[in-house]
């Protein structure tokens, strides 16, 4: 018990005092999930509302692989993207310019947007399907596009997405599996929050561990404050 | 006399069973015509190809002298727009709903317009209030309103009064009335309520199993119909 409390109260102390490792961990665990979280949305939320909206052939077959996705044990991405970029694997010996190193920030970032994606894909699906059929056809009816169409019911969803993206982003800010087999957890360079906490508890520095979790903890608490925040305003 | 819409041979299916076989139908500009008929008759599914929500299996829908298709071009659909029985609204205010369609066009400064519809449709204290907290009687009205501020050249109305109160129907009759009259609009009513029909239509049609049984001024309608069934319909028989 008493290790728990010395190292709450060291973890606070550490984020209090300005510690500079700590701070450019919190700042580079921010910024891999960040634009992470960024790119997926890009690529997710259409194709998430392509699914909800289209009806084709073979789309049980998408839901299902979308669902499974949702699922993904980080470590399972993290060993593709490990298999992907690696000397040895698919991408590694081409060496193309825009083909990610292994243990750079890039490399984390493409794990991590393998595992938010399905995700937002999932969740915007879902949401957007719940956008009654009876409003879609009142606005062709009025002379929206299908662009137009698709926007509005975005807007109708809004809620939902926004759920996406704060799945989205949880499920990417506390994986550690993906990160640290990508990104090999190097101080000063690709140390994010889960992967620091992971090293400092192995060392028994439980007081560095809990304040590192405490941080953690708290960044997802803003996060879901300011998506609770967005929600109020849509309703 | 100026045809909007013409029908020649149209049928439309759904899982292989006929629900429209229109032989011949011409629908007139500027007047209103009342389609009456039971349920499952065929209105609604007339009504969706009339907005170019669906398309013919068989047979010609043209519009303007058009034949329409999927290609039909976007600034002839948008003269087109529908009230649906059950109002679908955005969750948003009353207001932005009723901008809805001005927007879609690029007009969204046409203040004048819709403050117009909002007052004449009695929803100026409702201007700002959430659409999802209105009744279904108020909610119609926003509809109707969203409807009239894009000034459509044809107006269709399925079931639009259902369920509501006289005060809301009357309401809503009126300002088909004064679309009809002051803008030129040319309405297509659906409606189960024979009384409506007499009361609001020119010419009006029964629709029976997807076939337009009889279509007549609404006075030889009422008083002196050709077709037994459409007697019987007006004398409130059931036909099924």
């Amino acid at each position: 018990m008493q290790t728990v409390i010395d190292g709450t109260i060291e973890g606070l102390r550490l984020l209090f005092t300005g510690n500079q490792e700590l701070w450019s961990i919190i700042f580079l665990s921010a910024r891999v999930s960040g634009l992470a979280l960024l790119i997926s949305a890009v690529i997710s939320i259409p194709l998430g509302s392509l699914l909800g909206l289209v009806y084709f052939r073979g789309k049980g077959i998408v839901q299902a692989l979308v669902y499974t996705g949702m699922g993904l044990p980080p470590v399972v991405a993290g060993l593709a993207v490990y298999l992907l970029l690696s000397r040895k694997g698919i991408l590694g010996p081409l060496n193309w310019p825009w083909v990610p190193e292994l243990f750079t920030v890039e490399a984390m970032i493409l794990a991590q947007v393998i595992i938010a994606s399905p995700v937002v894909i999932g969740y915007t699906m879902a949401a957007v399907a719940d956008v009654s059929q009876d409003l879609r056809v009142q606005l062709q009816s009025l002379g929206a596009t299908r662009v137009q169409v698709t926007l509005a019911v975005l807007r109708e969803a809004r809620l939902g997405v926004i759920v996406a993206l704060v799945g989205g982003f949880g499920s990417i800010i506390s994986e550690v599996g993906a990160v640290t087999l990508v990104g090999g957890n190097i101080a000063g360079s690709t140390r994010v929050l889960t992967g620091a906490i992971l090293l400092e508890t192995r060392e028994g520095n439980f007081d560095r561990a809990i304040g590192l979790g405490l941080v953690l903890l708290l960044l997802a608490f803003v996060i879901n404050v300011g998506a609770t925040r967005l929600q109020g305003k849509g309703r | 006399m100026d045809i909007l819409f013409e029908l020649d041979e149209v049928k439309k299916a759904y899982a292989g069973r006929v629900v429209l076989n229109v032989n011949n139908l011409q629908l007139r500009r500027g007047e209103i015509l009342g389609i009456v008929g039971p349920s499952g008759a065929g209105k609604s599914t007339l009504l969706r190809l009339l907005n170019f929500l669906e398309y013919p299996d068989q047979g010609t829908l043209r519009y303007r002298g058009q034949v329409v298709t999927p290609r039909l071009p976007l600034d002839l659909r948008r003269e087109v727009t529908t009230v649906f029985q059950r109002p679908a609204l955005l969750n948003a205010s009353v207001e932005e709903n009723v901008t809805y369609g001005l927007g879609l066009r690029g007009k969204r400064d046409s203040r004048a317009d819709v403050s117009a519809a909002i007052q004449r449709m009695g929803l100026e204290e409702l201007r700002h209030a959430a659409a999802r907290t209105l009744s279904g009687g108020e909610a119609q009205r926003v509809a109707l309103a969203r409807a009239m501020v894009i000034h459509p050249q044809v107006l269709l109305l399925d079931e639009p009064t259902a369920n509501l109160d006289p005060y809301n129907v009357s309401l809503i009759e009126g300002a088909v009335r004064e679309i009809n009259q002051r803008e030129g609009a040319t309405v297509i009513l659906v409606t189960h309520n024979v009384f409506q029909a007499r009361r609001l239509a020119k010419r009006v049609a029964l629709l029976l199993n997807g076939q337009i049984i009889e279509l007549a001024p609404t006075r030889d309608f009422f008083e002196a119909p050709c077709d037994e069934r459409t007697r019987a319909f007006v004398n409130g028989e059931m036909i099924y």
